[in-house]
């Protein structure tokens, strides 16, 4: 032991002159650092109730609750996050897994109260003092705890499919299936926005555990269209996704497609075990589209005799069609209809019905009618020389596409419409080797088509001609002669842009086909006056309850004919909910 | 610093007349010959590092025998973690060790990419490397405090709680937590650095040795803190593998161990880094090792900040943590924490939840068995000071 040992201690003493480092005033607040986990924040305009934060929340700290200010809709449970901060341990998993990003924390720590229920608070909806603070912790833009990227679906290459009618999309493979199922969060919003509110999630469970039996089971539930939803779905569902909202959503209609791919028609028979115990009460269908069909298929299983009466050589109404085979292969519509059809239901095809002696004979035999004719009735534009014999609409040329017709477009075409019909006029014009052109009155971003429609027929090389309205047509040699004008867009707040005739701009193009596609409506006449005047019509659509009930009580309806979305799976909904009504009806 | 001297532990032979008779390797103490009292320190006792307990038994003030006892902080950890995700447990694992939870957040997070088969960035790499080495700074700097103040020395605790304080803003900054950082995470690290913190990181570290080296004159150049450490709670190299010593305390008796270098990860293959030893064995000399051990962090942080990428990647992909499922193994991770070799063995089934984790720090020794031997033979008030100078964590036992 040295001296040094004894004296050097007392330089502790240098440093108490020193400032001292803690802070003295306990009022004034130390901010927090920028990134600090302060109190929870939440965007109630970006949240849409998904509950994944609930879901992650290790510690229970978080319930979704109803709140007052916020209604639930198609995109939007309606509820939100209330957190406990009794159990919070601030861990801020619940702001990273937020496929919206709209939890958020602000860098505010302190928080004094002599309540503790206050302490269990809904952030966004109770007003807080640190709501206006900008600062605290935020998922970063390069972390990510939940997938946003799409499993990319393997598709034809645009020469190859520009010139066949080869199915253009290829599916899922096993890995690939269960890998999208993944990233799935299973909030259900999707539930809510499908018209036929299939169990999204269930299914979608069922392929990340590849149990493919039971998402059979799960989509016959509510579809038994699978494997032509799973291809041609409108997929309303993956627009209210969560992911969507800061990526790509989960591919719903790919993975519904998957598990169909997976079974062969001998294997759904087995699987879903359908035994049908008839109650020798007789339903007739008029048409034998998906929403006729599927009211067949679930009235069915109640034991129900159906008797389908179809004008066409076979199934599947505008699906068969309509739609063309590269979007949807025969095959694969004709595997959904023929389980259907394997239970026992009955269709007489080739049979339209128009005279109203056979309307009212079945009218009378049966004890309940379910009609869903669908829209077959093309709409004209309405000017001078569309009479003309090159002058055809797009279902028309569809119907013979399918009907394997010979066909002659010659080599330029030009295609009137914005809606997905359209599109698959054009791009089957397209494969029939014509040149190709869109002309449509608005903007393309104002186009009803799907993005995705519109992009493909892009790469196809088919022209668009946005802002223009057709003004005459004349016979010009073999071919035809166009006459346009163009229009300037008149907007309006909260109203969709209108287009407006710019005087004196025109201009002329020669053609050989022109085709309208610019929409479709339903032809009642084949029921009789006595009916049709008692049926209710809205802007030519049949009038139904929720039941799917028509004012005629024994008549019911759906479909095209009468839901204003006209698409497949609300075709299938409608059958479903007429299966239930009917059934209801007839046990009252 | 000076070399370190060589202690003369084999000549220090103690008393044992005094004894309690040994039978069968027990000994018998009779509470009723007065010879002896029965003491307690601890659960609640400042001295004691955490919450665990010494039951003395003691001869005036000097002890004879000592029996730990814990299970006052037992949470269930490893238990809750099988009943949780895979990404839910990061927040949790942290909690094992309050004081140091960084390595636990390594350990696990990369177990975890061990068995998903995740390669993570090299900026992630850096930065985890750098939480790390703060974390283990945080840690030190926490046990000096506490080493002085068991000897009723408390300025020195003041300052160092105080400058590990503004280690812990960094953290805040960096982490946007102070003590749980939850920040490594399976996949890489939450955050980015923020800017200017390289500047303020190194800035600090000019700060912190200043602080060291007036710790250095009043702590270390202590004749009074000499007197009471030398030649206390002497770890012989036998003891050493015996007892599964590691860390600083193996190495102050000679043990040339250090899992940064006879197992490097993360980017300490890097990093200029040397082993630091000693012979003494006394807690003394464990204390000039840590001390050692300080300046080494401070230096391996300033190597750190230097080398650290600006731009880069800090997050590997992972699939979407609400479903993901770890293929089916097994791994053991291990790191160096400020007690030694800390380490995770994580076991999966395939499923989203691990099927076990077990973790094992060096306090499970440390703070049992080699205290018990240690304890024997010093005085009740040396008992506190040989505690720390083990630097001991009893939550790590209890997980
Ligand atoms: C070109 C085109 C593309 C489309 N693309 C899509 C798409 O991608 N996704 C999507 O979801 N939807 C799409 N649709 C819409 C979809 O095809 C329809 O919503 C759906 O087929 C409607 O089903 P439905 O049963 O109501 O009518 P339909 O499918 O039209 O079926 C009605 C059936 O009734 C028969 N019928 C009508 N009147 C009589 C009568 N008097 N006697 C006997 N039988 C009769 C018809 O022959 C027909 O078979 C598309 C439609 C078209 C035209
Ligand atoms: S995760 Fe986000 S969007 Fe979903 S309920 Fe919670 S706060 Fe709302
Ligand atoms: S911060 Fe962590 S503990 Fe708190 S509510 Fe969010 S997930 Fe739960």
């Amino acid at each position: 032991m040295s001296l040094k040992d004894i004296i050097s201690p007392f330089n502790v003493w240098k440093r108490a002159a020193q400032k001292p480092w803690t802070i003295k005033d306990p009022l004034n607040d130390r901010p927090g650092a920028d990134n600090y986990r302060g109190f929870h924040k939440n965007d109630f305009d970006k949240c849409v109730g998904c509950g994944t934060c609930e879901d992650i929340c290790q510690n229970a700290a978080i319930d979704l609750v109803p709140v007052q200010t916020v209604e639930t809709d198609m995109s939007d449970s309606g509820l939100r996050p209330k957190i406990d901060y009794g159990r919070c341990c601030w861990c801020a998993l619940c702001v990273d897994v937020c496929p919206t990003g709209s939890l958020t924390m602000s860098n505010d720590y302190t928080w004094v109260t002599d309540d503790p229920e206050e302490y269990r608070f809904i952030p966004g909806a109770d007003k807080m003092k640190w709501d206006d603070c900008e600062k605290g912790y935020k998922r970063a833009e390069n972390f990510q705890l939940i997938d946003f990227d799409r499993i990319k679906m393997n598709e034809l290459g645009v020469e190859e499919r520009s010139s066949s009618f080869i199915e253009m999309v290829k599916g899922y493979s096993k890995e690939q299936a269960i890998e999208e199922a993944e990233r799935c969060l299973e909030c259900g919003i999707c539930v809510a926005r499908c018209p036929a509110h299939m169990d999204i999630p269930e299914y979608i469970k069922a392929i990340r555990e590849d149990d493919i039996e039971l998402a059979v089971q799960i989509l016959y539930k509510t579809n038994p269209f699978s494997a032509s939803c799973g291809r041609i779905c409108t997929h309303h569902c993956e627009d209210v996704c969560s992911l969507a909202h800061n990526g790509e959503p989960i591919a719903i209609r790919w993975l519904k497609r998957y598990i169909l791919d997976q079974v062969s028609p001998e294997e759904i028979s087995k699987i879903l075990k359908d035994i049908i115990q008839t109650n020798n009460k007789k339903i007739a269908i008029i048409g034998a589209g998906p929403g006729g069909l599927s009211a067949a298929y679930y009235l069915r299983l109640l034991g129900y005799e159906i008797e389908i009466f179809e004008s066409n050589e076979k199934g599947g109404g505008m699906l068969r069609y309509g739609i063309p085979e590269y979007r949807l292969p025969y095959d694969q519509l004709d595997k959904d209809i023929d389980y259907i059809v394997s239970l026992g239901v009955k269709i007489n095809y080739n049979t339209k019905i128009s005279e109203e002696a056979k309307f009212n004979e079945i009218y009378n035999s049966h004890d309940a009618l379910f009609i869903s004719p669908g829209l077959w009735n093309s709409i004209p534009v309405n000017i001078t020389g569309e009479e003309l014999p090159n002058v055809i609409s797009g279902i028309d040329l569809l119907n013979k596409v399918t009907n394997k017709e010979e066909i002659d477009l010659g080599s330029k075409v030009a295609v009137i419409g914005g809606g997905n019909s359209a599109m698959d006029a054009a791009r089957t014009a397209k494969r029939l080797g014509a040149d190709v052109e869109i002309y449509y009155r608005r903007r393309i971003e104002d186009m009803p088509a799907d993005v995705e429609e519109i992009e493909e027929a892009q790469d196809e090389n088919v022209k668009f001609f946005p802002q223009t309205t057709p003004l005459e047509i004349k016979k010009d040699g073999s071919g035809l002669k166009f006459i346009w004008g163009n229009n300037k867009m008149i907007y309006e707040e909260g109203k969709r842009p209108k287009p407006v005739l710019i005087k004196g701009e025109t201009f002329e193009t020669n053609l050989d086909t022109f085709i309208i596609a610019i929409g479709q409506n339903a032809d009642l006449s084949f029921l009789p006056t006595e009916i049709r005047d008692n049926i209710e019509t809205k802007w030519g659509k049949v009038v139904v309850n929720e039941l799917g009930q028509t004012s005629v009580e024994k008549v019911f309806s759906g479909g095209d004919a009468s839901n204003s979305k006209a698409d497949a799976v609300s075709a299938i909904a409608d059958g479903h909910k007429a299966a239930v009504g009917i059934d209801r009806y007839l046990n009252k | 610093m000076s070399r370190i001297s060589k202690n003369k532990y084999d000549n220090f032979k103690a008393d044992r007349s005094k004894f309690p008779q040994m039978e069968n390797g027990k000994a018998i103490i009779d509470l009723d010959s007065h010879k002896f009292t029965k003491l307690w320190q601890g659960p609640q006792h400042p001295g004691v590092t955490g919450n665990m307990a010494v039951e003395l038994t003691i001869s005036g003030d000097e002890i004879v025998q000592a029996k730990t006892h814990v299970g006052y902080l037992h949470r269930g950890f490893e238990k809750l973690l099988e009943r949780r995700k895979y990404i839910q447990c990061f927040t949790i694992v942290c909690r094992i060790c309050v004081p140091e939870p960084d390595t636990n957040e390594y350990c696990y997070s990369t177990a975890v990419e061990e068995l998903a088969g995740i390669e993570i960035p090299e900026k992630a790499k850096w930065i985890r490397t750098l939480n790390m080495e703060m974390s283990r700074l945080a840690s030190f700097l926490m046990w000096l405090g506490g080493q002085a103040g068991s000897l009723g020395m408390g300025a020195i605790g003041q300052w160092t709680v105080g400058m590990r304080d503004f280690w812990l803003d960094l953290f805040e900054e960096m982490t946007g937590g102070r003590i749980y950082h939850m920040y490594m995470i399976p996949g890489g690290v939450r955050k980015d650095l923020p800017e200017g913190f390289i500047m303020r990181a190194k800035h600090l570290v000019v700060e912190t040795r200043k602080l060291l080296f007036d710790i250095e004159k009043s702590f270390f150049n202590n004749a009074i803190i000499k007197s009471r450490l030398k030649c206390l709670g002497i770890i012989t190299p036998e003891m050493v593998d015996e007892y599964g010593i590691v860390g600083p305390n193996a190495r102050a008796s000679g043990k040339e161990y250090d899992v940064r270098m006879n197992n490097p990860y993360l980017k300490y293959p890097e990093l200029d880094i040397k082993m630091i030893t000693s012979m003494g064995g006394d807690a003394f000399t464990r204390a000039e090792v840590r001390y050692q051990e300080i300046h080494q962090t401070l230096d391996l942080i300033s190597q750190i900040l230097d080398k650290i990428p600006e731009k880069g990647e800090i997050q590997a992909k992972i699939p979407n943590v609400v479903n993901w499922k770890i293929p089916t193994g097994e791994t053991y991770v291990k790191a160096e924490s400020t007690r030694g070799e800390h380490g995770f063995y994580v076991v999966s089934d395939g499923t989203k939840y691990p099927r076990r984790v077990y973790n094992r720090g060096a306090s499970y020794t440390q703070a049992i068995s080699v205290l018990e031997k240690l304890a024997v033979n010093t005085s009740i008030s040396d008992l506190a000071g040989l505690m720390v100078s083990l630097h001991t964590c009893p939550p790590e036992i209890e997980r």
